[in-house]
């Protein structure tokens, strides 16, 4: 579903190279956690495969069910189905969190050709899924984020993924800040979407999530590399030994 | 360029087409002698030139270079009526200069500007000071205008629109209100039309003790027609005025705003949207006195500029050396949509007395990429996320209306703005 190659990125700004030649390759229904250490360019490669313009690739692709991406703008991609849950979810005042709920699961109707969603019937899905990951609807009357804790912030993430029903889902360490009941409620969340036909990338840090949400492959990225490839017991070696004797080792 | 010209100051063609439109119309213009002369006054003033930059008040507007054309008055336009922005509002018509005649409202008296012209019954002819332009080509022109005393104590529950209505050509209107004590009263002004024009409007309103006006300008004029507004006010003690303007049209806009809070503990709201497209230039221009102790005011400017156009705000706030206890609050905000749009701004605090709470705050800022990503990475367009983002921060000023159906009523018009030029 997703085949990253050889991939280079760099901040437009300064031309700072941050992705230095990363391959990785995530199939239908599969589960792929990235880990590495702080810097190491996992948010950044979550923006790229986003979209996001602060970002140049200047070598290599980003493949999506066999096309290449880069030359589709954020919207775009959304619309094919690729959905980032941010580490740092922006607020966005003024827009009412159900107005751009209303927006957004509209765009993504009519890029899939299906009508749009009338106010009851929005609502309805609307309250359904926010039952479900213990979110209370008032908050959904505020702007967008604005005054959310950081465990509303992400549960707001994964609420927007549930409407959105993307294809390839890229959690950027939807874990932190959240406390551990929190973290069960996303977790489960995030598993009721696991299917045959949806591949989930899991940034993380820290090995909790996966216990949650158990991974089928584990990465583990360093200075903008994928470094080590395993299984689930790769997670458990770092939370053991920690990233330097496995940065080390691939250096 | 002729370095070598030599050429005595000459009328620009906009000055001439006054000056000789003036002549061609003066038998025709309603009122008394004393109206006669004050009309005169103002022409001869005219003549003399019309203010260029070097006027500290028309610094970011430099009329005689603005003003490039002056379309003589035709009597034989005709203006179609226009729904009002209230649904339910009662409508005071004036057409191309012209008041229909006026529904019966109760517990409102209204009089045509024509005939108090005639009896001589409009006091405020006089400009403000030297600098004021507009009123001077007001007076002089004005045809007429709706009058109206709201009786002491009235709640008025239907809104009442004022039009000035033109499809091309001149008008100049005026509108007076005075709000008797303890009363209440929301009204429209409403400056539209089509064409080349050039249209004038002055209003005055009185909010005696205790009274409270909502006045709401809604401008949308059409980008041919130069657009000349004066909006003057004086309150009463403990009166209440919010005033909210919406530009949203124009090739030329001057809008000036005068206040007097001259009663005291009186509290005045200015709420302001400019949608500026184009290539208009639009000036906002207020002067306000906190002239009485414990007096409130905020004023409160969000400003969306895109293609040429280029956008002014004047806020002055005097606060005379009796007046404690003051406290005035100024903001003005724009977002910028393009890289040709401009805004230019120029707050003054002017404080004579000592225990006052002052302040004002402008910022200049484009649309925030990162809350764009957000929204795109969420699958909403380009031209959709914008828009979202725009409205968001224009909506914070008309939200605080606080009263839905005009909430409602005024984010139609910046819809409607939107589908135009977002
Ligand atoms: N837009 C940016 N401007 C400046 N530095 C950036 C930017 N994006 C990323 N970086 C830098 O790139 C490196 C990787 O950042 P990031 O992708 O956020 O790492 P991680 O998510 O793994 O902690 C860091 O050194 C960070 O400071
Ligand atoms: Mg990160």
């Amino acid at each position: 579903m997703l085949e990253i190659k050889n991939l280079h990125a760099r901040i437009a700004e300064d031309g700072t190279e941050i992705i230095r030649g990363l391959d990785l390759t995530v199939k239908a229904g599969e589960v792929a956690a990235i880990m590495g250490p702080n810097g190491s360019g996992k948010s950044t490669l979550s923006y790229v495969l986003a979209g996001r313009e602060d970002y140049e690739v200047t070598e290599g692709d980003i493949l999506y069910n066999g096309e290449s991406i880069l030359d589709l703008d954020p919207a775009e991609r959304s619309a094919r189905g690729i959905f980032l849950a941010f580490q740092y979810p922006m607020e966005i005042p003024g827009v009412a969190t159900m107005e751009f709920l209303k927006v957004a699961i509209n765009a993504q109707r009519r890029a899939r050709g299906e009508p749009e969603l009338k106010v009851p019937d929005l609502i309805k899905k609307v309250r359904e899924a926010s039952g479900s990951l213990d979110m209370d609807m008032a908050m959904l009357k505020r702007p967008l984020n604005v005054g959310f804790s950081g465990g509303e912030k992400k549960r707001a993430e994964i609420l927007q993924m549930k409407l959105l029903e993307p294809k390839l889902c890229v959690l950027d360490e939807t874990d932190s800040g959240l406390d551990i009941d929190a973290l069960k409620i996303v977790a489960d969340g995030v598993n009721a979407l696991r299917s045959p036909d949806r591949a989930f990338v899991v940034i993380t840090h820290y090995q909790r999530l996966l216990e949650h949400i158990v991974p089928d492959t584990v990465h583990v990225l360093s200075r903008g590399r994928i470094v080590k490839s395993g299984d689930k017991s790769l997670a458990l070696e770092l939370e053991r030994g920690g990233y330097a004797g496995i940065v080390g080792e691939a250096a | 360029m002729n370095v070598h010209a030599t050429t005595t100051p000459t009328r620009t063609a906009a000055e001439q087409a006054l000056v000789d439109g003036f002549a061609a119309r003066v038998s025709d213009f309603p009122g008394d002698a004393a109206t006669v002369s004050a009309r005169d006054e103002a022409v001869e003033r005219l003549k003399a030139g019309l203010p260029t930059r070097k006027v500290e008040a028309w610094h970011y507007t430099d009329l005689r270079r603005l003003l490039a054309k002056v379309p003589p008055h035709d009597p034989t336009a005709g203006v179609e009526p226009l729904a009002p922005v209230l649904p339910d509002s009662a409508i005071l018509a004036v057409r191309n200069g012209i008041a229909e005649a006026a529904p019966a409202i109760e517990g409102i008296e209204i009089v045509r500007v024509a005939e108090a012209l005639a009896e001589g019954r409009m006091a405020s002819l006089a400009p403000l000071d030297g600098d004021d332009v507009v009123t001077r080509l007001n007076t002089a022109f004005v045809t007429d205008g709706f009058d109206l005393l709201v009786a002491e104590g009235q709640d008025i529950a239907t809104s009442l629109e004022l039009q000035n209505l033109h499809a091309g050509g001149q008008v100049h209107a005026r509108f007076g209100l005075k709000a008797g004590r303890g009363s209440t009263v929301t009204v429209v002004e409403r400056q539209a039309g089509t064409g080349e024009a050039l249209s004038s409007s002055v209003s005055e309103v009185t909010v005696e003790d205790d009274a409270s006006v909502r006045w709401l300008i809604v401008q949308e004029q059409d980008a041919g027609t130069s657009h000349m507004a004066q909006f003057r006010a004086r309150l009463g003690r403990n009166a209440r005025l919010t005033l909210f303007i919406m530009n949203a049209g124009g090739r030329l806009v001057r809008q000036e705003v005068r206040v007097d809070q001259s009663g005291e503990g009186s509290d005045f709201q200015l709420r302001g949207v400019n949608l500026l497209a184009g290539e208009g230039h639009t000036d906002v221009t207020m002067v306000l006195d906190h002239s009485a102790p414990h007096t409130t005011s905020t004023e409160l400017l969000r400003n969306v500029a895109t293609d040429r156009a280029h956008g002014v705000f004047q806020g002055q706030i005097r606060v005379d050396r009796i007046a404690q206890k003051t406290d005035a609050r100024m903001a003005c905000n724009t977002l910028l949509l393009s890289d040709d749009a401009e805004f230019s701004t120029k707050p003054e605090l002017e404080i004579f007395a000592d225990d006052v709470a002052c302040g004002h705050g402008a910022t200049v800022t484009e649309i925030d990429h990162d809350h764009l990503f957000y929204l795109m990475a969420r699958g909403v367009d380009e031209k959709t996320a914008r828009g979202l983002l725009v409205k968001a921060f224009l909506r914070e000023v008309v939200e605080e209306l606080d009263d839905e159906p005009v909430v409602e009523a005024l984010e139609a018009k910046l819809d409607q703005w939107f589908a135009e030029h977002g």
